[in-house]
C-alpha cells in the first residue's frame, strides 16, 4: 500500500462517516460530492480510466445536481438561506 | 488473528469498500432522513464497485487499451470488471433519480422527509 | 390493521391507547345522562371509573413511551446488524486470494481473450468499450434501456401537463412562483463562466464519445459530459434560452431515434449469429476516429441519449417537464 492509497481510503471512510453525523443536508451533499471525486481518483491509480471519467461526470456531476435539485424542490435550502439570514440580522443588531 | 490482520492488510482496497459498505449500510438502517437514506445507498453503490475493480486490478499492469499493436494479455488489467461496474455507474444515477422523485413526491404530500413521521400521517390518512 | 410487522404492531398499540385514553376522558359527560342513583348504575359507574384509571394509565404509558422503547430498540438492532455484517464481510475478505495478484481466480481464459481479441474482432483499441460494446452489446442495450425507463418512470412522477405548468395546480401554491419559472438570471459570475464552460464542456463531450474507441471514456461519459453542459446553459442562462435548441419535441425525437437505432444494430447483429457480423462491417483503422466498426455508431447513438436522459431528469425535478 502506498501513502497516497492509504490517504485516498481513509478520505473515503471519513467523508462516509461524516455524511452520517452533518446535521444539515446541504453540507452533506457536498461532502457525498467530495466522495465521488476521490473516488473518480482511486479508480485512477486501479487502472480504470473509463471508471474515472463515468465517475466524475456521473458520480460528482449529474447525482449530485439532482440532489441539489431536490432540496431546492423541498425548499431546504431557503429555510437555510432565511435561516442565516435571520442570524446576520441578529449579529447586526 | 494476526494473519488475519495481515491478510486485510493485504487486501487493503477490499477492507476499505467492505467497510464504506457497512457504513453505507448502517446510515440507510439509522437515519430516519429520507435524503440521507439515499446517499447511505449510493455509498453502498460505491462501496460494491470498489470491490469489484479491485478484484480486476492486477499489479504492474497497465490500463486495457492496446498501444501499438501489442495485444498481449499478460500486460493488461482484466476489463471483464472495469465493463461491469461501468454499467452498474449508470444504472445506480437512474435508481437514485427515481428514489429522488418518490422522495419529492413524499415531501409534496406530507411536507416531510423523516420516514417516522411519514409512516404515522399514512397510516391516520388509512384509517 | 393489515400489516403484521413489528413496527405497525407497536405503532397501532400506541395509537389504539391514545384512542382508548380519548374515549375515556369523553366518558364523564356522559355519565351525567346516566341515573347515578339506582344501584346497578352506581356499581357500573364505578366499575367505569376503574377500567378508566387502569386502562387510561397503561395507554398513555404507551403513547409516551411505546414509540421511544421501539426507536431505541430499532437502533440496538440496526447497530448490531451492521456490526454484524461488517465483521462477516471483514471475514470474507481476510480469506481472499491477495489483492493484485497476478494468478488470481478472476483471471482466466475470459479477459484475456476479450484483450487478445478486441483489436482483430471488434477493431477497437480500448478493450473496454470493445468488450461493452460489442462482445456483451446486449448488456449495454439493456443498461440503455434502463435509463429510458428511469426517465419514463420520473416524468410520471414529477410531469406536470399542459396549462397547470404555468399557472400551477401543485399543493404547495408558494412552488409554483418559486420553482417553475425560477432561474437566478441575474448571477453575473455565472453567466460569464457558463459563456466559457458550456461550449467547451458540449466539445469535450463530443471528443470524449468519438474516441471512445481508443481512449478512456465511451457513450455514457461522454453523454453523461454533454447533458451537464446542457444542464449548465439552463441554469445560467434560463430554460426559454435552453428550449430554443432542446425543446421536448427534439427530446422525444433524439431519444426514440437513438434507442432505435442501437436496437437495430443490435438485432442485426444477432441476425448475423452474434458472430459474423464483422466479416461485413469495415472495422476501420485501429487507434483512428473511425475505428471499431458497429461500435462508432453505437457510442453516438448511447451518448446522445445519456445526454437527454440526464438533461430530462434535470428538468423535471427543477419546473416539472422539459
Amino acid at each position: 500500500m502506498t501513502l497516497f492509497e492509504g490517504l485516498l481510503l481513509a478520505f473515503l471512510i471519513i467523508c462516509a462517516i461524516s455524511v452520517s453525523v452533518t446535521r444539515n443536508l446541504l453540507e452533506s451533499i457536498i461532502i457525498y460530492m467530495g466522495f465521488s471525486l476521490i473516488m473518480s481518483v482511486i479508480w485512477l491509480t486501479l487502472e480504470a480510466p473509463d471508471l474515472a471519467i463515468t465517475e466524475a461526470a456521473v458520480g460528482a456531476g449529474v447525482t449530485s445536481l439532482l440532489f441539489f435539485a431536490t432540496l431546492k424542490k423541498i425548499h431546504a435550502i431557503k429555510a437555510e438561506d432565511a435561516k442565516q439570514k435571520d442570524e446576520e440580522e441578529k449579529h447586526e443588531k | 488473528m494476526p494473519e488475519f490482520l495481515e491478510n486485510l492488510f493485504t487486501n487493503y482496497y477490499e477492507t476499505g469498500a467492505v467497510v464504506i459498505f457497512g457504513i453505507g449500510f448502517t446510515s440507510l438502517l439509522m437515519h430516519r432522513n429520507l435524503l440521507k437514506k439515499i446517499i447511505g445507498l449510493n455509498f453502498m453503490d460505491s462501496g460494491l464497485y470498489l470491490f469489484l475493480a479491485a478484484k480486476g486490478y492486477i499489479a504492474g499492469r497497465l490500463a486495457p487499451i492496446i498501444t501499438d499493436g501489442d495485444a498481449d494479455p499478460t500486460k493488461y488489467v482484466n476489463p471483464i470488471p472495469t465493463g461491469l461496474v461501468l454499467t452498474g455507474i449508470v444504472v445506480s444515477v437512474s435508481v437514485t433519480a427515481f428514489l429522488l422523485a418518490l422522495t419529492c413526491r413524499l415531501y409534496d404530500k406530507y411536507h416531510t422527509l423523516d420516514i417516522d413521521e411519514i409512516t404515522n400521517l399514512a397510516r391516520k390518512e388509512r384509517d | 390493521m393489515k400489516n403484521k410487522g413489528a413496527l405497525s404492531r407497536l405503532w397501532s398499540f400506541a395509537e389504539y391507547g391514545s384512542f382508548r385514553e380519548e374515549e375515556f376522558t369523553l366518558s364523564p359527560s356522559d355519565e351525567r345522562h346516566i341515573d347515578t342513583d339506582t344501584p346497578e348504575n352506581r356499581w357500573l359507574t364505578t366499575v367505569q371509573n376503574s377500567e378508566r384509571s387502569v386502562g387510561a394509565r397503561a395507554a398513555s404509558w404507551f403513547s409516551r413511551r411505546g414509540v421511544e422503547i421501539f426507536q431505541r430498540l430499532y437502533r440496538v438492532a440496526a447497530v448490531f446488524i451492521c456490526f454484524t455484517l461488517i465483521g462477516v464481510l471483514l471475514a470474507v475478505v481476510a480469506f481472499l486470494p491477495p489483492f493484485g495478484g497476478a494468478d488470481n481466480p478472476a483471471v482466466n481464459e475470459v479477459p484475456e481473450r476479450y484483450v487478445a481479441g478486441a483489436v482483430e474482432e471488434t477493431g477497437a483499441t480500448n478493450a473496454v468499450a470493445g468488450m461493452i460494446s460489442a462482445y456483451r452489446g446486449f448488456d449495454t442495450l439493456g443498461e440503455a434501456h434502463v435509463l429510458f425507463v428511469a426517465a419514463c418512470s420520473v416524468m410520471a412522477l414529477l410531469r406536470i401537463d399542459g396549462p397547470a405548468r404555468r399557472h400551477g395546480c401543485l399543493p404547495d401554491p408558494e412552488m409554483t412562483g418559486e420553482d417553475m419559472d425560477f432561474e437566478p438570471n441575474s448571477d453575473l459570475i455565472l453567466r460569464k463562466a457558463a459563456k466559457i464552460l458550456v461550449p467547451l464542456s458540449f466539445i469535450f463531450g463530443l471528443y470524449v464519445i468519438l474516441n471512445g474507441t481508443s481512449s478512456p471514456g465511451g457513450g455514457f461519459s461522454g453523454g453523461a459530459l454533454m447533458g451537464a453542459g446542457v444542464i449548465l446553459n439552463s441554469v445560467a442562462f434560463g430554460f426559454s434560452r435552453t428550449e430554443r435548441f432542446f425543446g421536448e419535441r427534439v427530446y422525444h425525437i433524439v431519444k426514440t431515434a437513438c434507442l432505435t437505432v442501437y436496437a437495430l444494430l443490435m438485432a442485426y447483429f444477432i441476425y448475423m449469429g452474434a458472430n459474423g457480423i464483422y466479416d461485413h462491417v469495415w472495422l476501420g483503422v485501429p487507434g483512428g476516429i473511425v475505428s471499431g466498426g458497429l461500435i462508432l455508431p453505437i457510442n453516438i447513438a448511447v451518448g446522445f441519449e445519456v445526454a437527454c436522459t440526464m438533461y430530462c431528469f434535470y428538468a423535471l425535478f427543477r419546473k416539472g417537464g422539459l
